[in-house]
């Protein structure tokens, strides 16, 4: 069982970015998934600062993988996707299919499906598997049994990735709602969003948090938190994807160590979670309810 | 004086009366879909089941219209056979086009019915040329619309690069997140347009009178409450009011209606073959009062686009059956971002 880190979903400044994947060299994360996917105005690093970030993490024995942005609507994405293609030494995480197409191409045969390419039934697994994909990541909203039953049905022999720590990615659009916040344009968005470690919450009129505008990107503010599913999850997956998150992820990515060496049981390792969740947990996706809610099986 | 590329006017078809309204009042194509989750307008009450869908194939073949069927939603495990069953159900009717957006679909499409035309529905989420030339070259999709994403420059971006027909929204709701790429519903009800082909379906919604007004609720969760005299809107999700950092106000979008009528002589202009309505919800008067407005303008456009002006009464017509009786570009119009 690996542990990954997912890409930073935020706009946190330079050195913090820096900094935080300093500590991550130390983590227990085995797989680090690298670069910019929510917006193509943050430039706080250029990709040569994420290579070179990459090389570290490479360097103390991380497996590095470089992810394309979810959303590509112009030349210049489509030119700073074919940079990071052309980067043979990192493996890409193909986060739309203009990625897969530009890495099939290209000839690359070891790339990793993300979260956002829709794969919810085998025959597609297997379209992706046949263009390159070495492991993929199902999407978020499909339930443990699902995933299950996909495998279960000539899925190829193929990685499978599931996120199990973090906020939600639950939209992408073309508008940044941050910016509108700020009653600013997406083009002159002045980058409010940087160093809202967090994202910004958005809570329904009664004060309940609900949300997350984080840019470009809505996430839940919920967090999904699986360490009390352990044993479901480790029937299915290979890979469990940590969201990267302001404080505490270096403490999260050790806890999960430690519940997939079952030093702690799952029960434990989630009580154990409350104390570094933003916000409180949710698990419903992965019991095939409203991802909002917090499961438990009676 | 400069003439283009006929563009096809493809309107909603939600019911056999709503085809018949589309055809009778101009559309060059309707689409429609099963009463069944392999499309994303899944709801109660809408949609053709095998002997509508073939009166319409006919009605709609016999004054030379096309039909396109909606087979977008995302096919599991379980029952993937349903959705096969449905691309062989289309051909045997003889529809023009399945309008899919899963590649395993597309896939077998290919394979079983190779003279069945695809189209790649807005829920596949390409927004660039190298995502649509990519389903292109693996299952030859003849036609590509584009979610509501893009601005008019980016639209013209995409054509330039693909031999692939472009198909462009014109006018009716507006999604505020890439298609085939939100959760929102799912989030909050379990129900998703990927897979179950509905967002903020009506049996998770409650209205609910309030001493701090009406309030309507989406599976519980609060989306919006409305003032006496206030018109309560339908809870759909991103269109609701949250408070962000102590303020309240429509923090996704408003409740509003895209409509790029004013936009006809520049999408005639990059070469736009399709324009799309939204609506197959609605009922079939306006589907009528769409078609009508839309076919006129087209009509204009294809005939002279220099001198094209957006018709007063066209706008008055159509803001009428608009989501908060107002419209907007959208992302066509980068301000909008």
């Amino acid at each position: 069982m690996k542990i990954a880190l997912g890409p930073l979903l935020y706009y946190w400044s330079r050195q913090s970015t820096l900094d935080f994947y300093a500590q991550i060299a130390e983590s227990e994360a085995d797989i680090v998934y690298l670069g910019e996917t929510v917006c193509s105005r943050r430039h706080e690093l250029r990709l040569d600062d994420w290579l070179e970030v990459g090389e570290m993490l490479a360097d103390a024995g991380k497996e590095v993988v470089m992810s394309s942005q979810a959303l590509i609507e112009s030349e210049s994405d489509l030119k700073a996707l074919r940079r990071i293609v052309g980067k043979a030494e990192f493996r890409v995480e193909a986060n739309d299919m203009s990625a897969v197409h530009v890495l099939s191409a290209a000839g690359r045969g070891d790339w990793i499906a993300g979260p956002t390419l829709n794969i919810f039934n085998p025959q597609t697994l297997s379209l992706m598997a046949e263009s390159g994909a070495t492991r993929w990541m199902a999407p978020p909203e499909m339930s443990g049994e699902v995933l299950t039953e996909l495998l279960a049905s000539g899925a190829p022999a193929i990685e499978t990735e599931v996120l199990a720590w973090g906020r939600l990615p639950l939209a992408h659009s073309a508008r940044c709602f941050t910016a509108r916040h700020y009653n600013l344009q997406k083009d002159t968005c002045e980058f409010r969003c940087l160093g809202m470690k967090d994202g910004l919450v958005l809570r329904t009129r009664e004060g309940e948090p609900f949300l997350t505008l984080n840019g470009v990107q809505t996430q839940s503010a919920r967090v999904h938190n699986l360490l009390g599913d352990l044993a479901s999850v480790r029937r299915t997956a290979q890979v469990l994807r940590v969201s990267p998150q302001g404080d505490h992820t270096v403490e999260v990515l050790k806890l999960f160590r430690d519940a997939v060496a079952d030093e702690v049981s799952p029960q434990d390792a989630f009580r154990r979670s409350a104390e570094w969740m933003v916000e409180a947990p949710c698990n419903g996706f992965w019991h095939g309810r409203p991802g909002v809610e917090q499961y438990v099986k009676s | 004086m400069t003439t283009h590329t006929k563009i096809e006017l493809v309107c909603p078809a939600g019911s056999l009366p709503a085809l018949k309204t589309a055809v009778d009042h101009g559309a060059d194509c309707v689409y429609l879909g099963f009463k069944d989750a392999t499309n994303a307008r899944n709801f109660t009450g809408l949609n053709f089941d095998a002997k509508a869908m073939a009166e319409g194939v006919r009605y709609a073949h016999d004054r030379k219209r096309k039909v396109l069927l909606a087979l977008n939603t995302y096919p599991q495990a379980s029952n993937w056979a349903g959705w096969t069953a449905a691309v062989d159900r289309a051909a045997d009717l003889g529809i023009d086009a399945i309008i899919v957006a899963d590649p395993g679909l597309m896939a077998y499409a290919r394979k079983t019915h190779p003279d069945l035309r695809l189209h790649l529905s807005v829920q596949g989420s390409a927004t660039s040329y190298e995502a649509i030339n990519f389903y292109a070259e693996r299952f030859g999709i003849q036609r590509a619309v584009l979610p509501r994403v893009l601005s008019l420059a980016q639209v013209e971006q995409v054509i330039a690069n693909t031999k692939v027909e472009i198909e462009v929204f014109g006018f009716g709701g507006l999604c505020v997140m890439v298609e085939g790429r939100c959760a929102l519903s799912a989030y909050a009800t379990g129900e998703s347009p990927n897979c179950n082909g509905a967002c903020s379906p009506g049996k998770h919604v409650r209205w609910e009178q309030t001493p701090q007004g009406m309030e309507t609720r989406l599976n519980g969760i609060l989306i919006d409450r409305f003032a006496d005299g206030e018109r309560a809107g339908y809870p759909t999700l991103c269109k609701g009011r949250f408070d962000v950092n102590g303020e309240t106000y429509y923090a996704i979008e408003e409740p509003t209606s895209l409509n790029t009528l004013e936009l006809l002589p520049d999408l005639a202009r990059a070469g736009v073959r399709a324009i799309k309505i939204e609506g197959r919800q609605r009922s079939p008067a306006y589907t009528g009062q769409v078609t009508r407005v839309w076919r006129e303008a087209l009509d204009r456009v294809m005939r002279d686009a220099d001198s094209f002006t957006v018709q007063p009464a066209w706008i008055a017509e159509l803001d009428k059956v608009s989501e908060g009786r107002s419209h907007t570009l959208g992302a066509y119009y980068r301000p909008w971002k």
